[in-house]
């Protein structure tokens, strides 16, 4: 027989429902959180660049397809985001040069070459490679990279393409180590033993098995550690010199994207065509990156189904 | 018997195994090389950083403020700056990380919804800082009216890091057994009580670290606060704790940083190398934190 709840009982339950209801909208709201931002994020830089678009004396083909930027240029405004476009893909296309190989082989020397003590401080001395803020690695370039760089190369100034590139690579490895690694550790033991039972050496394994294995976690590492050379604004800025051309060699200094918003949007006007075209830059990063990252996220889940 | 004699050791090494040993003994070593090359700029920047900046190097650093426009004195209006920030935009971005993460783990079925807002959560994390900056400037400053302030500034810090709140809760709440939810359920427990008692103490720890490591990153970003809130100099007292309002601009240690290396003339080498090795201990003894809170608690986990 069911008890007849009493008043102080009845207020509980009424009590407990209604906070419970309270809370789990809250849970409920905050799990869109991310989709509305990204929305909002998509939105509110669109909505601060759209009208530019609609300026007789821009042309989309001039933005995509010319070098001159000229932003502030007294006789004729000019907003070619070419050497921008070229400047991105040169330092992150350098700095992949550098991390890729370096970062596959550490990943694969922390999974498979060494254990305990040297694998917990190598892990610990990553992270903290990871940690340090990108100001500090601008810092680095603009200081102690470039006076290494005018000793060494034949660069008349140290702040350039290399020196960008060099400081990328360096801040990138992080995410491409771990994530790597990962990617070999979630090959399955079995595939190991398996090799290892028919006399394979460790190299063997790892060149014949692990990484045709880890092929889709490993793409994906050095996908999103793209994103974050592509994305990276501070060190840049301060490392790689900051003219607008297309460089002819490793020591040309170059602007980046990132950069280029970095410096010029504290003098842009609200509201101006300069203001403007600078969120339409923003814009170009966002689906850049956003291209980048839902490629990594197809691989990794590709990767996840197939095995 | 003269067969026998030919043979010797039978367990000698062949011509091809020394061959494959001599080989896989260069990978390894190769490899190594590459290993060290990581670490060997690290710990070289991190040296030359810390000769460059002895000079500078004083306790007082932490709490003067800047002098003679700002080519002496210490660092206190950014590190307050840095504070404010920091807090503000974590105390934004937790409660409502943590229950994203929890709607993810604990609500959402595998449904193509969830889907969606992985995806967003993914996304959301490889924003660009600078486009950051840029939703804040368009969002917070101008379209919620909150002008250039220490609120826009910490709002956007809070956007930047909340997918890797939400992604890091996640893997707490994935931690916490199934049969600690289902012990608890079967005693009559709904949903929300289970998680409360149960599923969050749990998780803590976890969610701790993640909470706690955001706090660094969020220490060292300057570009989203570049043209949200964050100002070049602003006049405080030495050690005044309450120096800004919320709909002030401040200062902040990275963008001082930035300031003094890029933007002031003649300033001595020393003043901008000291200020990113106290930017650079602030965010190695947050990270240490985190560290030591992920390995104690695993020491002391009750399953």
């Amino acid at each position: 027989m069911k008890p007849i709840p009493d008043g102080a009982t009845r207020w509980r339950t009424w009590w407990v429902r209604s906070t419970e209801g309270v809370i789990e909208l809250w849970i409920r709201v905050c799990g869109f959180s991310s989709v509305i931002l990204v929305a909002a994020i998509l939105f509110f830089i669109f909505r601060e660049a759209f009208p530019v678009l609609r300026q007789p004396d821009f042309s989309m083909a001039e933005f995509l397809g010319s070098v001159e930027w000229y932003p502030t240029s007294v006789q004729r405004v000019r907003f070619g985001a070419l050497g921008l476009m070229v400047g991105t893909a040169a330092v992150t296309g350098v700095s992949l040069l550098l991390s890729v190989p370096a970062g596959l082989g550490a990943a694969i020397f922390l999974s498979e070459f060494c254990q305990g003590r040297t694998r917990e401080v190598l892990k610990v001395v990553i992270e903290l490679l990871a940690a340090i803020p990108s100001v500090v690695w601008g810092f680095v370039g603009l200081t102690v990279m470039s006076r290494v760089l005018v000793w060494a190369t034949p660069a008349a100034v140290g702040v350039n393409l290399l020196n960008g590139a060099l400081i990328l690579a360096l801040m990138s490895l992080p995410v491409i180590v771990s994530l790597a690694e990962d990617a070999l550790r979630a090959v399955p033991d079995a595939h190991r033993e398996a090799a290892e039972a028919l006399g394979a050496t460790r190299w063997q394994l790892t060149w014949r098995v692990l990484l045709p294995g880890a092929r889709r976690g490993i793409l994906a590492a050095v996908l999103l550690g793209t994103g974050r050379a592509v994305g990276e604004t501070m060190a840049v800025l301060m490392a790689t010199g900051n003219a607008v051309n297309i460089p002819t060699s490793l020591f040309d200094p170059v602007r980046t994207l990132t950069a280029n918003i970095a410096a010029e949007l504290g003098e842009a006007p609200a509201g101006s065509d300069h203001y403007r075209v600078l969120f339409l830059t923003g814009v170009l990063l966002f689906g850049i990156t956003l291209v980048i990252n839902l490629l990594a996220e197809r691989l990794v889940r590709g990767g996840a189904k197939s095995r | 018997m003269k067969i026998q004699a030919d043979v010797g050791n039978p367990f000698r090494e062949t011509p091809a195994g020394a061959h494959q040993r001599r080989f896989e003994t260069g990978i390894r070593r190769a490899l190594a090389m590459l290993t060290v090359l990581l670490i060997l700029p690290l710990v070289a920047i991190l040296g030359h950083l810390l000769i460059e900046a002895w000079p500078a190097l004083r306790w007082s650093l932490l709490w003067e403020s800047p002098r003679n426009g700002m080519k002496d004195g210490g660092l206190w209006p950014a590190l307050v700056g840095t504070l404010y920030l920091v807090g503000l935009s974590l105390a934004a971005a937790t409660p409502v990380g943590v229950a994203a993460a929890v709607y993810l783990h604990e609500y959402a079925r595998d449904s193509w919804l969830n889907r969606v807002i992985q995806m967003a959560v993914i996304n959301l994390a490889g924003v660009p800082s600078i486009v950051h900056a840029l939703f804040g400037l368009g969002a917070f400053v101008y379209a919620a009216r909150l002008g250039y302030s220490v609120l826009a500034a910490s709002l956007t810090l809070a956007v930047m890091t909340l997918p890797v709140i939400i992604t890091s809760t996640r893997e707490a709440l994935a931690a916490v057994p199934m049969s600690f939810r289902e012990a608890c359920w079967n005693v009559g427990a709904t949903r929300w009580q289970t998680l409360r008692a149960v599923v969050l103490p749990n998780a803590l720890p976890g969610i701790l670290t993640g909470v706690i490591l955001q706090v660094s990153r969020a220490a060292g970003e300057t570009a989203p606060i570049l043209f949200t809130g964050a100002v070049f100099y602003k006049s405080v007292q030495s050690g005044d704790i309450f120096a800004y309002r919320l709909d002030e601009q401040c200062m902040a240690l990275a963008m001082h940083l930035y300031t003094l290396a890029t933007q002031v003339p003649g300033v001595r080498p020393a003043l901008p190398a000291a200020t990113a090795i106290t930017l650079l201990g602030v965010v190695v003894f947050v990270n240490a934190a985190a560290i030591l809170v992920r390995t104690r608690t695993r020491s002391h986990r009750r399953w």
